[in-house]
């Protein structure tokens, strides 16, 4: 129809989104008062200034000539690794590793779901889950170097002296399992995955760029084969470094539910940031022609899949709790059996089911950004405390703390993820122009 | 009251006109009582000045009930009635509730919402179907006008159809028995017929 050509030429098909410096400020305020919070974190808790103040601690306390090294290592049994306040610091830096990797990759996962379905409506805000992938080789790096410093302490199961068979420390269970979880293992998997989804967004990217210059529906049957392999890879892989980054810190406990777990976390959280930004950059003057009805779908997405980790987060629960097996229960009784880490689970039911149903479930909560905005970054934050439970039970067991240090360190994460976010989505234009499915998005309407 | 109903009925072709006509009728201050087309308009909802269903609300409704509902009666069963030794669990386990209650809640919304929405668009087994144009259902779009339910003169709105550029506008009468369905007809239409005839002949 005539009236639809018209449509298109009002608006600004080449708009490119400007890496502000009101933006700059803003990521560097950011920055520095992550930066803060951590290293005020990190002097306290050096300072023993922790919430469950142990016997190990207490020695440090008395003794007023900071020797806390060597205080530890005397309190040091064999075996087992008297806890030190670095582990605590090493835990939140996993823990912010695996967040914001996972928001990465889920990223990627959406702009190749929109692909493989052949879903038109998102055409217009598609540069912006794509621009994600570009945290790969930062969060890459990082992660590479976090686990090399830190696996000793992180990851029981890296322990060698529990495979000697007749040995002191001799750990069937964790023995039987060293077939699958060992280091070698680990470090391959680990690489292959991370390197395998950098692989994909490049190719994604660069037929997205591409299809910018030429046109045609050449690049958009590409896309959709990569896409299509991707998330074949992506299944695979998602629920296999679940097992390797996460689960295998509880290395007595299994959950065949995990992987889904782990993804319906990432998933929600991604697309809860996809959703935040969208609104960010229509807010900054952009996208003009994204409207309520695709902020409305964004809002379904986040609605449902909170709903999706909840029934996924009982359904694991439940059938723990009605088989009632001793090597099974361990993992909840860890959580709910203690006084700091029970009222996070309640937390979390609360933040990541309770809020975003009740809150997003009116049609004109999801079309008014005002509302979706607060139940995006409740549910950020809510996810944030969903790995933390996941983590730091069976990291630091009673010493875990929620002061300073895990407030700031997700800060720091955070505006890193956004510079190099922002500074990839400003690269190309911010409206891929030449997808088949762009007249669509313009005129979406549910 | 009059049993007798009298109609306006106007036919467009393109569905372009069809929608400004829709607008310019109801702007000249013509109501509109039902728009018949033989596939889904985008926007005809607001150009009808329609307002959203309250659909959304009876099934939280119906939901809340059908929770309620699920949990009295485990509660009811499993802790006051007949307090059973389950596994270990005790009598009044929260998270055993949860699958049927979830249950419960889905098939209370859904039938609700079934009912309610037979319900509000009066679609009883023995509703007589007001066929305004049987090419609604190929080709043509199709407005209807009640007259009783408009101050100007019949004459008056003719013309705004016309303007409104309608293919064709035509009146249309239903009686009283055409208008009310009867649910003794019905049954008695049931008993001698059986259900593979209509209670009416399409006309």
């Amino acid at each position: 129809m005539a009236s639809h050509n018209h449509h298109v030429s009002e608006h600004d098909l080449e708009e490119k989104f400007v890496f502000s410096d009101g933006l700059r400020k803003v990521i560097f305020t950011l920055l520095a008062i992550g930066l803060f919070c951590t290293v005020l974190g990190i002097v306290l808790l050096s300072m023993g200034g922790g919430e469950h103040a142990t016997e190990g601690h207490a020695l440090v306390l008395n003794d007023k000539d900071n020797i806390t090294l060597v205080s530890n290592e005397n309190v040091e049994s064999e075996g087992h690794h008297a806890y030190h306040w670095t582990t605590r610091v090493k835990a939140n830096l996993w823990l912010n590793v695996i967040f914001f990797m996972g928001i990465t990759v889920i990223g990627l996962f959406f702009t190749a779901l929109q692909y493989a379905s052949h879903s038109g409506w998102s055409a217009l805000i598609k540069r912006v889950p794509e621009a994600y992938g570009a945290f790969f080789p930062v969060i890459g790096v990082i992660m590479v170097v976090v686990f090399g410093l830190s696996y000793h302490e992180l990851f029981h199961w890296t322990d060698a002296s529990l495979l000697e068979e007749g040995g002191k420390n001799y750990d069937s269970i964790i023995a039987g399992k060293s077939g699958f979880l060992n280091m070698t293992g680990f470090v391959i998997r680990m690489t292959i995955f991370v390197l395998g989804w950098y692989a994909f967004y490049t190719q994604i990217r660069k037929n997205s760029l591409l299809e910018d210059l030429h046109g045609g529906t050449k690049y958009f049957w590409k896309m959709k084969t990569i896409s299509t392999v991707f998330i074949i890879f992506f299944g695979i892989s998602e629920s296999i470094s679940a097992w390797d980054w996460i689960l295998s810190i509880d290395t007595h406990w299994f959950s065949t539910m995990f992987g889904w777990y782990v993804f319906a976390s990432w998933h929600v959280t991604g697309l809860a940031t996809i959703a935040l930004a969208v609104m960010y950059l229509k807010d900054a003057g952009y996208l003009k022609m994204v409207n309520e009805n695709h902020l409305h779908d964004l809002g379904k997405f986040v609605f449902a899949f909170s709903v999706f980790w909840t029934y996924i987060w009982f359904a694991q629960f439940l059938l723990v709790y009605y088989a009632n097996i001793p090597e099974e229960t361990v993992y909840f009784m860890e959580r709910l059996n203690s006084d700091y880490y029970k009222k996070f689970i309640f937390i979390n039911l609360f933040l990541n089911f309770f809020f975003p149903f009740l809150g997003l479930m009116t049609r004109n909560a999801k079309r008014k950004a005002i509302l979706l905005k607060i139940v995006c970054f409740v549910v950020i934050v809510g996810h944030f405390l969903d790995f933390y439970l996941m983590i730091m039970p069976g990291t630091l067991k009673e010493h875990g703390g929620f002061g300073f240090l895990e407030i700031g360190m997700p800060l720091v994460f955070a505006a890193i993820f956004i510079f190099v976010v922002a500074r990839n989505l400003a690269k190309p234009a911010l409206i891929a122009k030449n997808h088949p499915m762009l007249d669509e998005s313009i005129h979406h309407h549910i | 009251m009059e049993k007798e109903k009298h109609y306006l009925v106007a036919v467009f072709d393109d569905q372009d006109d069809f929608l400004h006509g829709v607008e310019h009728i109801r702007h000249a201050g013509v109501k509109i009582q039902e728009a018949f087309t033989p596939y889904p308009v985008h926007r005809l909802e607001d150009a009808l000045g329609y307002e959203r269903s309250l659909m959304p609300v009876a099934a939280f409704c119906f939901g809340a009930l059908g929770t309620t509902f699920a949990i009295t009666m485990q509660t009811s069963m499993m802790a006051i009635d007949w307090p059973m030794i389950i596994g270990g669990k005790p009598f009044l386990s929260i998270p055993d509730f949860v699958p049927v209650s979830f249950e419960c809640t889905v098939l209370f919304a859904a039938f609700g919402m079934v009912g309610t929405f037979l319900f509000s668009n009066d679609l009883k087994p023995y509703k007589v179907p007001k066929i305004f144009d049987i090419r609604s259902t190929d080709d043509k779009l199709v407005l209807a006008i009640d007259l009783a339910k408009n101050s100007l003169s019949e004459d008056q709105i003719k013309m705004i159809l016309k303007e409104a550029k309608a293919e064709e506008v035509y009146r249309k009468d239903f009686t009283e028995e055409e208008n009310e369905g009867s649910f003794i007809k019905y049954l008695i239409d049931l008993f001698n017929n059986g259900v593979t005839r209509s209670s009416r002949q399409l006309s």
